[in-house]
């Protein structure tokens, strides 16, 4: 019985860290479906192609080349090293020693690619945090950033270094045990596994003896699985939410041109029976009492729809977005990122209530947490929407909450009343008279 | 400059039961502001000498709505659109080409849901088709050789993906191109987008249309282009605030062609 412990208690660990996964998943889910709905089921293969380019390719991530080919290097390390992860798990349910070693030369091949990259992974997370905590890099000094989201963004690369540091730790144990020959580690088929980078460290472990070296490499291996095991489920509680997020945020990303705003039809069916010389005032509207909604425009996270709450959970906080954004470049209080953050945090909020059954909390996303001055400093010149490397549209937000703001409260600032009203009277924003628009072609110049 | 320009209007052409070729959407700008009003008429202008047959709908045009659009009033857009599609649908209009990028992404991109489906088209674009047909052409002239640095405006890059008609036909002028820090895809707004031309900006260190001058005048440019009514009057005014306006000169893309052929 005893001999089985490791691989029951593994086994245990295993599956908490999927129930509690999964658990969360559909928290998240649930949370994303409190938005309004939105089709973005048509044109799949655009969709598919556009995923695979932005998402898979990371097309935009090198946008900006530093970032971008750090990032790739992480991204591409942490997709292979999973295989390695798949291993883990079943030499971990199992009790076997690298079940993957009887293929032999590819075996090797794979190791051995996997502990480049976890070097290269180690030292792209080195300059990113050198970059982040040190070069006083504007997008990473902004206000929104200060607390917990500066310290998820550290947890977050301290967390790789050491899973990478566990990794090789593990390697390079596990090499010295197979060329002790020890029971278990060394097999007749010779050496399983090529370790270009860890066969550097063995200088520290070739004196050991070789329980000293079981005890630190299955130290390394149990810490390295359970470190995995932890960070996937911290996804839910970060910005690091981005590596599953990214890929059905693109998808489901807006595939017009940049400048085509979305029509209310609810507007356009008032509107039709108001210019409609015929049209009977008191009949029903075309989709009965359903199609009229609510409310115009969005004041909550639930005013928002799915794809937009869906975006706030993929956001990883990047600031490409607020670097691009004219308002902020010229110290405004506007940060497209912001817009992002608040919108994620203002759902979980919402959340958290529905959990703890509480109806309202006489809060909304609006003013507890995106000031008018904010919305009304955009110039909805989409730059951030196009920095943006995984299809989020902070502008349909900020869109949204003005429609809210005009449509519900008539909040405008005076300017812009003005500026209305002069386009209801007289059809242009400043008060000239409509019967002298074509005055300039009699004009002398 | 006293020539009169040809401005026939669409209802002139329906009362001898013709149809133009082509809706010149003039704007409000290009219809009221004073420095707007100037790129209409270099407009027409070439309009005139290619023989293009086209027609303004004057008094029958209005606001498109969207600076009420992206001033969150959805409702006084909709009026705007449908009362302006009312009126283009009743002229059967096919084409439209306007000098506003504003003008020109809201009828294209807001107007087909509401019932208005038409081709439109900017006027620099108008104007590539010119040359590619053969029906303009365009020489160097006064231009050749100058350093110029194109502005693109939001809504004609990056919200409609065109960002080298201009630059095509300012290489037919034969000037010394020069980009921006900002350009393109990146390229920086001119702070008069999303009705902010209507309102005075949210406190900050510096205006918008300041800090993009400033990166205009990093090129040492002796001619800022734009392609947008809005755009000219934000770079003008960030140029004189700079007081470089004795050095520099902002003008429209199609104020450049039409002085060069010294129209």
């Amino acid at each position: 019985m005893m001999q089985y412990l490791p691989q029951i208690l593994f086994i245990l660990a295993l599956a908490f860290a999927v129930w509690f996964f999964i658990k969360n998943v559909k928290t998240l889910s649930r949370n994303i479906k409190l938005g309004k709905d939105i089709d973005r089921t048509d044109q799949k293969n655009l969709r598919f192609k556009k995923m695979m380019r932005v998402a898979l390719g990371q097309s935009k991530m090198v946008k900006r080349p530093i970032a971008g080919f750090l990032h790739i290097i992480v991204y591409v390390g942490f997709i292979i090293i999973n295989i390695e992860v798949l291993e883990i798990i079943i030499d971990g349910i199992l009790g076997t020693h690298r079940i993957f070693s009887f293929l032999g030369p590819v075996y090797d091949v794979l190791i051995g690619s996997f502990e480049i990259l976890a070097l290269l992974v180690l030292v792209s997370v080195i300059i990113f945090l050198i970059r982040r905590n040190f070069l006083n890099i504007k997008r990473f000094l902004a206000n929104e950033l200060k607390g917990w989201p500066k310290s998820d963004a550290n947890y977050i690369l301290y967390f790789e270094v050491v899973l990478m540091v566990l990794f090789l730790t593990m390697n390079a144990t596990d090499y010295q045990l197979q060329l002790n020959g020890a029971e278990h580690y060394a097999s007749e088929a010779g050496i399983a596994g090529a370790f270009p980078v860890s066969q550097y460290l063995l200088p520290i472990f070739d004196q050991m003896s070789n329980s000293t070296l079981i005890i630190i490499e299955r130290a390394a291996w149990w810490l390295h699985i359970i470190g995995i095991l932890i960070f996937l489920n911290y996804l839910y509680y970060s910005k690091h939410l981005h590596i599953l997020l990214a890929f059905p945020n693109v998808y489901f990303s807006n595939l017009n041109p940049q400048g085509k705003f979305k029509n209310l039809e609810a507007v356009t069916n008032e509107v039709k029976l108001m210019m409609d010389p015929d049209a009977d005032p008191f009949a029903e509207p075309e989709g009965g009492e359903e199609d009229v909604p609510e409310k115009f425009g969005a004041s909550d996270v639930k005013d928002l729809n799915w794809f937009q709450l869906l975006s706030a959970y993929t956001c990883t906080e990047c600031g490409r977005c607020t670097a691009e954004c004219p308002a902020n470049q010229t110290g405004k209080k506007l940060s497209p990122r912001k817009i992002m953050m608040d919108t994620r945090d203002r759902l979980e909020e919402v959340s958290k209530n529905i959990d703890n059954k509480k109806e309202n909390d006489d809060k909304q996303l609006l003013d507890d947490y995106i000031s008018r001055e904010e919305l009304w400093a955009c110039t909805t010149c989409n730059a951030c929407v196009e920095a943006c490397p995984v299809g989020i549209d902070p502008l349909s937000i900020i869109m949204d909450m003005r429609q809210y703001l005009v449509m519900e409260e008539s909040a405008a600032p005076a300017e812009l009343n003005n500026a209305m009203s002069n386009i209801e009277n007289n059809a242009a924003p400043w008060p000239y008279n409509q019967q002298d628009r074509l005055n300039w072609a009699t004009e002398e110049s | 400059m006293s020539e009169t320009l040809k401005v026939p209007t669409m209802a002139s052409y329906l009362a001898e039961g013709k149809q133009p070729e082509v809706l010149f959407w003039v704007g409000c700008a290009g219809s009221f502001d004073d420095r707007a009003k100037k790129i209409t008429k270099a407009f027409v202008k070439i309009l005139n000498k290619t023989n293009v047959d086209f027609a303004v709908l004057g008094t029958e045009e209005g606001c498109t709505g969207d600076p009420a659009k992206r001033a969150g009033n959805e409702f006084l857009f909709q009026m705007q659109a449908m009362t302006n599609i009312e009126v283009m649908n009743s002229y059967e209009v096919k084409k439209i080409v306007t000098a506003c990028p504003h003008c020109f992404n809201t009828i294209k991109n807001e107007y087909p849901a509401l019932g208005g489906n038409y081709e439109v088209i900017h006027h620099t674009q108008f104007l590539k088709q010119l040359l590619n047909e053969g029906r303009l052409k365009v020489e160097g002239g006064k231009f050749k050789g100058k350093r110029i640095t194109f502005h693109d405006p939001c809504y004609l890059g990056r919200a409609n993906n065109e960002y080298e008609a201009p630059r095509d036909l300012l290489r037919k002028l034969e000037v010394e191109l020069i980009e921006m820090k900002s350009c393109k895809a990146k390229g920086l707004c001119c702070g008069a987008g999303g009705a902010q031309m209507f309102k005075d900006a949210e406190k900050g260190d510096k205006e918008v249309n300041i800090h993009r001058t400033e990166q205009a005048i990093e090129t040492k440019p002796d001619i800022v282009a734009a392609g947008c009514p809005f755009c000219n009057t934000m770079m003008t005014d960030g140029v004189k605030n700079k007081e470089k306006q004795d050095d520099i000169e902002v003008l429209d893309v199609v104020e450049m062609i039409a002085n060069a052929e010294d129209l």
